[in-house]
This record gives C-alpha cells, sequence and structure tokens, in this order.
C-alpha cells in the first residue's frame, strides 16, 4: 500500500531543499570583507572605550593606553586592499546543477535503500481503536492479554491464545498460556502436547524434562496421540535410547492410517535410526488431526553425537511391548514426584490442584479427594483459595 | 507515514550538509561571494530538515508507533509520557539524532546571527560545520538508523532501560550535548581561520561567547549527571572517574582553558595560536568522549573489535576532524601573525599558568582513561587505572592552580605586580587560616589535610569577593562612590568572580564529604533502629507500591533527631516487568547543604533487609558548586560588551606607591 500524499510530501520536501540552494544563488550579492569587518570590531571597541571611561570604569590613563592600543590594530589593518571579488556566472551555474541533481538523487538514492514507504504508521492508539478484522495480529493478541489479566481464569483465551504465541515465535509465552489452560480446563492429550511441543521448541528441538513429561501426560490421556508419541520417540532418541525410538516409531507406523500425512516423517526418522520401516496395517484407524510441527519440520531433531550403537530386532520388539507399562510408570512417578514435593511445600495451590486432577485422571478418585482436603488445609482462611478449590472439586465431580 | 517523512528529511539533511561542506569552500577560496552566500540559507535549511526528523522520531515515540524497531527496542505504552519523550535520546540511534540536531542548531545560529563576521570566515566555518555534520548524518544513516521499520509491527515495545526511567535523563544528555557540539563552533572557527592564515579581529568576539554558552551547558551536563548517578546508582558516591564521565570531564577541562585563552584574545590579542590548538584540542576530546561512549570500545575492546561497523566509522571520523585538524594547525600555525606582547606576571601570564595547569590534567586524565584501553588492544592484559591514580595527578595538578586561581583576575594586563595583589589578598588569606583552624578544632583535629584544604576553599570564596570588592575600590573610597563603582563594574567581571567562587563551594564540598561521610551498613528487621551521627533511624515498615509501569518494595524509616521525631526516609526497590529489571531508588533527606543517604538492598527469606545509610556533610555543595560556576559563566555571557583589557601605562607602575591597606 503506497499512498499518494507520501510522495507528494517527499516531493516538496525536496523541492525546499533545492530552494534552500538555488534562492541564494540566484541573489547578486557583495561580500562583506576582512578589513571592513575588523575596522567594525575596533571602532566599537574605540566607542566602547569612551563609554567606560565616561561611566568611571576606566582611569583616564588606562583609556588613553587602551586607545592607543586599539588605534595601533587599525592602523596595522589599513594597508591592507580592499576585498577583491570575482562572482562568476560558471560558477554559480555549476553549483546550481549540483543542487538540482544531487540532492534529488541522493535523497531518493539513499531512501530508497533506507525507506519503507509501503509499511503505514501504525501509532498504537490508532491500531487499539481500529475494527478487529483480524489483519493485525499484535493488537489481537494484545487485546486478548488484556481481557486475560482482568480475568485471569478464562481457560478458552488461554486455549485460543497460545497457538497464536506459538506461531509468533513467542514460545515462553505459548507455553506459559498452555500451562494456564491446562491448569482452568483440565490437561487433555491435545493440549499437554501442544505444550511439549513449544517447550520443545522454545529448546531448540531438544525434547526436556518437562516436555516429556507434557507428551507423557498427553501419550496417557490417548494413547493414540499421534504428536505426543512422535516427540516420545525423539525424546528417546535424543537420550541415546535409540531402541526406544525405533520401537515408538515403528508402533506408531504400525498404527496409522495409509494416507496419513505423518507417515513420511516417521519413516525418515525410522531411517535415520537404520530401521526398516513396516508395513501399513490394514485396518485404518481414525487419525487424530495432528499436522506435522512446524518446529520439528524446520528445526529437525538434534541426534545426541554419542548415541548408542544400532538397537537389535529383539530390544525393538521387547521396547514395543513394553511401552505401555512404561508410560504409566511414567506418569506415576511424576504424580508421585509432585505428592513429594507438595509434602515439602505445601503452599503451592495450582500444584494440590494439579495433584487432583492427576489423580483424578488416573481414576483414584479418594486420592484426588486427599489432594483437595490437603490443599484446603494449606490454604485454610484464604477465600480465594478456597472458592478454587471448590471449583476444582466440580470440575473433578468429587464429593458434592 | 511520520516516520517515513522523518526519514527523508534526515536523507535531505545529509544532501544539504554535503551541499554545505563543498559550496561555501568553494566560494571562500574563488572570493566568490555568491557561492560563500550559500551557506547561511542551507546551515538554516539543514537546522529545518534536522529538526523536523528529530520531532518525527519524538513523534513515533510519544504515539508508540511499533512499526519503527528504535521504538519497539526502547519504549513501552505504559510508560508516563515525560519518558516516551526522553526515551527518543535514551538509546545509541536516537542519542546520535540529538547530537547531529544540537549540531544543526549550532549551525543555523551561526547563519542567523553571524551577520557581522566577514564573509570568508562565516563561509569556511560553516562549511567545516557541515563537514562534521556530513560525517555524523552518515554515521546515522549508514550504521544507526533511527527510522528502521517492521513489517508486522508487535503491539508493545521492550521499554526503556529503567535506570534511565527518570527525570535525569530529560535534562542531562542534552544539556553535554549542547555543550560537546557548542564546541564545535570554536573548532570550526579554528579551522577556517588556519585555512584563511589569518585571526580575524571578530574571530575573537565569536568565539568566546560560543566557547563559554558551551562550557556552561557542559558544567551543568556534568553536574547533572554526576548527582543522577549519585541518587540513582545507589552507591552514593558523586565521582567515580569511570571513562564514561572522563569523557565528558576532558571536553570541559580543554573549554576551561580555551575559555580563559579566548579572553586573552579578545583582550589583548594574544595568545592566538594557543587558542586555536585549544579549540582544535577541546572539540577533538568531545569526539574522544562521542566515540569512547558510543562505539561500545568501553564495555570490551574485543566486543568492539568483533562488531566493527558503528566503532570504524567513528573513528574513521575522529581520525579525519582531529588529525586534520591538528594537521592544518601544523601546516598553517606559523603563518598566524602574533599578538601583543606581556610580561610574565600579569594577567595573560596568569592565564598562560593556568592553561598549562588545566592542559597537563586534561591529559592526566587522558592517559588514565585510554591507557587501560590501549594495553588490553595490544596485549589482552585487563587493568583498571582507579580513583588512586586520578587524585594523585589530577588532583595533583588541580590543587596548585586553585590556589593559584584568586590571584589572576586581580593582576593587571600586559605587566602585573604580584607582591601588590599579595597584600589585597591579605583578608581572604587571613580568613581561609581561620576557617582552617576552626575546621580543625570543630573536627576533633581529624585529617589535616582536609582541615587545610578548607581553609583553601574559603581562600578561593574570599579572594573572589575581594576582586570585586578592589574593582568597587571598596574600604578605600566613601561609601557612596564604592556603590556607584560597584555597581558599574562590569557584569563579565561579576561572571569570573562567581565562577571563581563556585569553585571553592564545589571544593569545600569535595572535602567534607571525603574526609567527614559516615557510613553505617546493616541487615535490619522491621522495628531495629540503627543511629548515624545525631540521628536514629527506625525500620518502620516495608510496602509494596506500584507506579505506571512498576511494582516497587519500599522500605520507610522513621528519623529521631535527639528523640525527637524528624519525619521519615524512604528507599525502595523497583521492579520493572518489561524488562525484568529491579532499580533502586535511593532515599535522600537534606539538611542545610548536607544529606542523610538511604538505600536498600534485597530482602533474605527471613525479613531482614540490608541498609546502608551515609551521613554526607555538605555534600550538595558539590553541585551547587558547579551551579554557581555556571551561573557565573551565565552573567559574563549576559555582558555583550566589546571588550577591551585595558593595559596599565608602564610608567604608572613606577609612579605608583603601594596600595593603601
Amino acid at each position: 500500500m503506497t499512498s499518494v500524499p507520501l510522495f507528494v510530501a517527499f516531493a516538496l520536501m525536496t523541492a525546499v531543499a533545492v530552494m534552500a540552494v538555488l534562492w541564494p544563488l540566484s541573489r547578486a550579492r557583495h561580500a562583506r570583507g576582512e578589513r571592513e569587518a575588523d575596522l567594525a570590531v575596533y571602532r566599537d571597541q574605540l566607542a566602547e572605550i569612551v563609554r567606560d571611561q565616561a561611566g568611571g570604569r576606566l582611569s583616564p590613563e588606562q583609556a588613553h593606553a587602551a586607545r592607543i592600543e586599539v588605534s595601533r590594530r587599525i592602523l596595522a589593518v589599513g594597508g591592507e586592499q580592499a576585498v577583491k571579488e570575482s562572482a562568476s556566472p560558471g560558477r554559480r551555474r555549476a553549483a546550481a546543477v549540483v543542487a538540482l541533481v544531487l540532492i534529488p538523487l541522493l535523497g531518493v538514492g539513499l531512501y530508497a535503500r533506507l525507506g519503507s514507504p509501503a509499511i503505514p504508521g501504525a501509532p498504537l492508539a490508532e491500531r487499539l481503536s481500529a475494527a478487529a478484522d483480524g489483519s493485525d495480529i499484535a493488537i489481537l493478541v494484545r487485546r486478548v492479554e488484556e481481557h486475560l489479566s482482568a480475568n485471569p481464569n478464562d481457560g478458552q483465551g488461554y486455549e485460543i491464545l497460545a497457538p497464536v504465541y506459538a506461531r509468533l515465535g513467542r514460545l515462553d509465552d505459548a507455553a506459559r498460556a498452555y500451562r494456564q489452560a491446562i491448569r482452568i480446563l483440565g490437561p487433555t492429550a491435545e493440549r499437554e502436547a501442544a505444550l511439549g511441543e513449544v517447550l520443545t521448541a522454545a529448546a531448540d528441538g531438544m525434547v526436556t524434562q518437562e516436555a516429556a513429561q507434557a507428551f507423557a501426560a498427553a501419550a496417557s490421556m490417548d494413547p493414540r496421540a499421534v504428536k505426543a508419541r512422535y516427540y516420545l520417540g525423539l525424546a528417546a532418541e535424543q537420550d541415546g535410547r535409540r531402541a526406544d525410538a525405533a520401537a515408538i516409531w515403528s508402533q506408531m507406523l504400525a498404527d496409522a492410517p495409509a494416507g496419513a500425512p505423518w507417515r513420511p516423517l516417521l519413516e525418515t526418522a525410522l531411517a535415520r535410526l537404520g530401521v526398516q520401516p513396516p508395513q501399513p496395517a490394514t485396518p485404518p484407524l481414525q487419525a487424530p488431526a495432528a499436522p506435522v510441527p512446524p518446529a520439528a519440520a524446520t528445526r529437525g531433531p538434534r541426534v545426541a553425537p554419542d548415541a548408542a550403537p544400532g538397537p537389535s530386532s529383539a530390544d525393538v520388539a521387547a521396547a514395543a511391548q513394553q511401552t505401555p507399562e512404561q508410560r504409566s510408570a511414567m506418569i506415576m512417578g511424576m504424580v508421585s514426584r509432585l505428592e513429594e514435593r507438595l509434602a515439602a511445600e505445601p503452599k503451592d495451590l495450582d500444584g494440590w490442584l494439579r495433584l487432583a486432577r492427576a489423580w483424578s485422571v488416573l481414576g483414584d478418585k479418594a486420592k484426588a479427594e486427599a489432594a483437595l482436603q490437603s490443599a484446603k488445609g494449606a490454604f485454610a482462611g484464604d477465600e480465594e483459595a478456597g472458592r478454587r478449590i471448590e471449583a476444582a472439586r466440580q470440575d473433578l465431580g468429587l464429593g458434592g | 507515514m511520520i516516520a517515513e517523512l522523518g526519514q527523508y528529511a534526515l536523507v535531505l539533511a545529509l544532501a544539504l550538509a554535503l551541499v554545505q561542506m563543498v559550496v561555501p569552500a568553494w566560494g571562500a577560496a574563488k572570493d566568490d561571494p555568491v557561492l560563500m552566500g550559500v551557506a547561511g540559507p542551507v546551515a538554516v535549511a539543514l537546522l529545518l530538515f534536522v529538526s523536523f526528523a528529530f520531532a518525527a522520531l519524538v513523534a513515533v515515540y510519544v504515539t508508540s508507533d511499533f512499526s519503527v524497531v528504535n521504538v519497539v527496542e526502547n519504549s513501552h505504552s505504559q510508560m508516563p509520557l515525560i519518558y516516551k519523550i526522553t526515551s527518543t535520546w535514551g538509546n545509541h540511534e536516537g542519542s546520535m539524532m540529538l547530537w547531529v540536531f544540537v549540531l544543526a542548531a549550532f549551525g543555523g545560529l551561526v547563519a542567523l546571527f553571524g551577520g557581522n563576521l566577514p564573509d570568508r570566515l562565516k563561509a569556511n566555518a560553516l562549511a567545516v560545520q557541515g563537514a562534521i555534520a556530513t560525517a555524523f548524518l552518515g554515521f546515522i544513516l549508514l550504521t544507526s538508523n533511527p527510522f528502521a521499520r517492521l513489517v508486522s509491527p508487535p503491539a508493545e515495545g521492550r521499554s526503556l532501560n529503567p535506570v534511565l526511567q527518570d527525570p535525569g535523563l530529560a535534562i542531562h544528555p542534552p544539556l553535554l550535548y549542547l555543550g560537546y557540539v557548542g564546541l564545535s563552533i570554536a573548532f570550526s572557527f579554528a579551522i577556517a581561520a588556519l585555512i584563511e592564515g589569518r585571526i580575524d579581529a571578530a574571530w575573537a568576539r565569536w568565539v568566546r561567547p560560543w566557547t563559554l554558552a558551551a562550557w556552561v551547558f557542559l558544567t551543568l551536563g556534568i553536574a547533572m549527571g554526576s548527582y543522577w548517578a549519585y541518587y540513582e546508582l545507589g552507591w552514593g558516591g558523586w565521582w567515580f572517574w569511570d571513562p564514561v564521565e572522563n569523557a565528558s570531564l576532558m571536553p570541559w577541562l580543554a573549554a576551561t582553558a580555551l575559555l580563559h585563552s579566548a579572553v586573552v584574545m579578545e583582550k589583548r590579542d594574544a595568545l592566538k595560536i594557543w587558542t586555536i590548538l585549544l579549540a582544535i584540542l577541546a572539540f577533538s576530546l568531545s569526539l574522544i568522549g562521542t566515540f569512547l561512549v558510543r562505539s561500545g570500545v568501553l564495555t570490551s575492546v574485543h566486543a568492539f573489535a568483533s562488531d566493527p561497523a558503528r566503532g570504524v566509522f567513528i573513528l574513521g571520523i575522529l581520525s579525519v576532524f582531529i588529525g586534520g585538524g591538528l594537521l592544518l594547525f601544523a601546516l598553517r600555525a606559523g603563518e598566524l601573525r602574533q599578538g601583543g606582547l606581556f610580561a610574565p606576571v600579569s594577567r595573560e601570564g596568569a592565564l598562560v599558568f593556568n592553561n598549562l595547569f588545566l592542559t597537563a590534567a586534561t591529559a592526566a586524565v587522558f592517559v588514565g582513561t585510554l591507557y587501560p584501553l590501549a594495553l588490553e588492544a595490544l596485549t589482552d592484559a585487563k587493568i583498571t587505572v582507579g580513583p588512586p591514580f586520578f587524585n594523585l595527578t589530577f588532583g595533583g595538578l588541580m590543587l596548585p592552580l586553585v590556589a593559584a586561581m584568586p590571584f589572576g583576575p586581580l593582576l593587571a594586563w600586559k605587566r602585573g605586580d604580584l607582591l601588590g595583589v599579595a597584600q589585597r589578598l591579605t583578608l581572604a588569606a587571613g580568613l581561609a587560616v581561620i576557617a582552617g583552624v576552626v575546621t580543625a578544632a570543630a573536627t576533633g583535629g581529624g585529617p589535616v589535610m582536609a582541615a587545610v584544604l578548607i581553609g583553601l576553599g574559603i581562600f578561593i570564596i574570599a579572594g573572589a569577593l575581594t576582586e570585586i570588592a578592589e574593582r568597587a575600590g571598596i574600604g578605600r573610597v566613601p561609601a557612596r562612590v564604592a556603590w556607584a563603582r560597584f555597581r558599574g563594574v562590569p557584569l563579565s567581571a561579576f561572571g569570573t568572580a562567581v565562577a571563581h567562587l563556585g569553585v571553592g563551594v564545589c571544593l569545600i564540598g569535595i572535602v567534607s564529604e571525603s574526609a567527614w561521610s559516615l557510613e553505617r551498613i546493616a541487615s535490619v528487621k522491621v522495628g531495629d533502629t540503627l543511629s548515624i551521627g545525631s540521628r536514629d533511624l527506625t525500620f518502620a515498615r516495608l510496602e509494596n507500591r506500584s507506579g505506571p509501569n512498576f511494582t516497587a518494595r519500599t522500605a520507610v524509616f522513621d528519623i529521631h533527631s535527639g528523640g525527637v521525631s524528624a519525619g521519615t526516609v524512604e528507599a525502595s526497590r523497583r521492579m520493572f516487568a518489561a524488562r525484568q529489571m529491579a532499580t533502586t531508588e535511593s532515599g535522600i533527606r537534606t539538611y542545610g547543604f548536607s544529606q542523610l543517604y538511604l538505600s536498600i538492598g534485597e530482602e533474605t527469606p527471613d525479613g531482614h533487609l540490608s541498609v546502608r545509610v551515609t551521613w554526607k556533610p555538605l555534600v550538595t555543595l558539590i553541585w551547587l558548586g558547579a551551579v554557581v560556576m555556571a551561573i557565573g559563566g551565565g552573567l559574563s555571557l549576559a555582558d555583550r560588551r566589546l571588550r577591551v583589557g585595558a593595559p596599565r601605562p608602564a610608567r604608572r607602575r613606577i609612579a605608583q606607591p603601594a596600595p593603601a591597606e
């Protein structure tokens, strides 16, 4: 979008700049010579001495001495020639041509390199008051952020915001938003997998401990979650557990429907491990809509340089069989670590609620209820906390 | 749109600066009055375009236009308006814009008010100004474009560095730049004189007031910066001999020397070559200061070497202007006509003494600042030249200088009478001795040197007053006549006396603060009391507060003086969410000229707070002294009379008896 007024303004400015040079060139003038200027100064000095003497600031002797000195300076100037002037139309024309050519040329040339006339100005107030047409994502995000800081328990808001953050490259913010969504709306396989994904992207493609936990949680909630399982395989590969990685990915390929878009990714990954991809399973499964994450596609996984030698096919088979148990062991480990931490630091309301939710998800209603009771004990007298605990109890369908 | 207009105005400004550099100089070389006449209108147009670009930059800051990279990096929509404006120059690009804006403003003023200048001088001086403008506009456009844009603007900026979110940023850099860049006028005139090979009578009339104005701004700028560092950084120190501070001190010292030298030149037509050299040196030191602060060379010589685009550009500017200026000086200085003669003991002689000491002090600071950088660049060894070096060299040079200061203005031009001056300073010296003895007695015979220096401060103050009293003839003529003569004393003489008096005031402040400060460092809980001097401070409470874009933990202390409640003092730590940075806000209570200074550290989990309380006797005199100096400069500047140093006729020296007591 290039605006006409902008270029009209540019043209006017150029004209002013050129005129600033042409105008003085068009006027005939006489130079004020050095001799003339010097004499003017000395005459002023003499007048000043007279004034000082009259005002009593100089004694007659001092005034006399000063006058002699100034007169000496006047005499020194007096002998010089009058100024020789040599105004030349040729030089004047040359200067005018330089101004006419150089100023617009340099102006346009440099501006073409530096300027961005196509980008409209964007004062914040204007952007905030403009109709929300979705063209200014940053402002939409800001609006949602403002809404969320006023309504910090709007889980839907975080759920909407998180992927936008991720697309804008604000990965830490995206992770924070996913955590909020999980806290408020409860964990689902999609949310946990998405959280794990942005954490991985934020760590330059390394599946961190935290991300792996999120993927494990997602996989435990939906054993067929594509994204989570892919990343768990990646985590295994990065940890040097190549057999585990091969097992996870082989299993996924086996489960995958023939036309699944993520098959090539898995085949590449398996090829990286030196494993022959198995033939596609005949009964097509309903695939969850999980596109290949941009982070994985662009950054690519980092293979640990000291990865263990390739696993035997027996290892792969064993790993494939063990996977579900390993998963639940991982989840249980996570939950018990949370329990231990909360026993040591009970002043963590979010932690307690997460624990209750985890037990609830794992099907142990009694332990979930116990976690809420502990939270109540830790936050006795805190109304806000009490409300949240009750809300969580409702959410989880516990007690009354 | 505004940003693009600003960008284009800046580009056109570069084109005009090129014209201003070339055409008038060509005209001067060819004696063509029309070409020389181009200088004025182009300088005014340059000012117009640079002002427009600068205003455009301020406008995009004020409206939080985050399509401009510079705004995103340094502004935040929740900052108060004043900091939105000041953050314009609170960063590299913007501060260079301010630099060029001030430069263009000075050039415009020469163009507008230089009507009485000879044409060739004006044309050449403006051409040099044009060259400086060309260099810095090129630097901005090619390495530090403030108007770079973003296609998809973010909705919030990264905020100004919290340490800079202070009214100090509104005052300190503009003042400092007015000082730095004001010296460019003296430089341009010096170069013009060297090109011409002659110094016009109008030369001195021009250079002195412009140097004086620059000096006043520089004085205030440095004092403001010192006070800002004092209250904001939480250390309670007012001068650190930090390279950034030294970068501003060196031009100040050179400008002070230039100023005194220009007085001799204006009044007595002497010391011309000296004045030219000092004019070149003063602005060169300004440029070096800019280089030190802006190139990143201070952070690390190696960081500078690894990302050298800006540094090398500035280094190029430095070489051209400093090297070129000094080379021209070496080639042409010999052709300049020497001025009036004078005896060693005379006002001129005293000013030469002053210049030698100031120049030597500048050299000391220069070596102390640049030697570590040079050493690191050459040998990789990192050394720090600290206060001991500067106190010894700089202090050692400045003390004899200030001790001799009261003598200078009392000496006559051309040939003076040192003994007579000494007699006239007897009263001042007596007062000084009494002050020293009283100080030593009152402080229980503390550091002897401190008491002596307090005496010296009093000597300077009394000496400055003596000069005015002498001019009015107080004590020698009837009161009515003295009053009339007092009113007739020219403003510039008052200016000298007031500025010199300011040095004494400043010295007393420095000595008191260094010698008799009290300090308590403690870890306290609410309810604890600590005593300092005659005051007890009780930690009353710790509060949470919030500002427009920060939250603060504020510690409130009740002050009791002799058991009587005497108000409170608060210090806080501010947390700025946008940058995840904390700043300390020290609590200061002023009693007369002394201050109680409180700063707090981190809280410990068990509720303890580390605090540092300092009693700083007469500390404000340090900055008030600088303000007094600046007022003196302003008085002298307000005196628009012509200056003719009336020499005392030689015969009177023999005839005159010793001055009456």
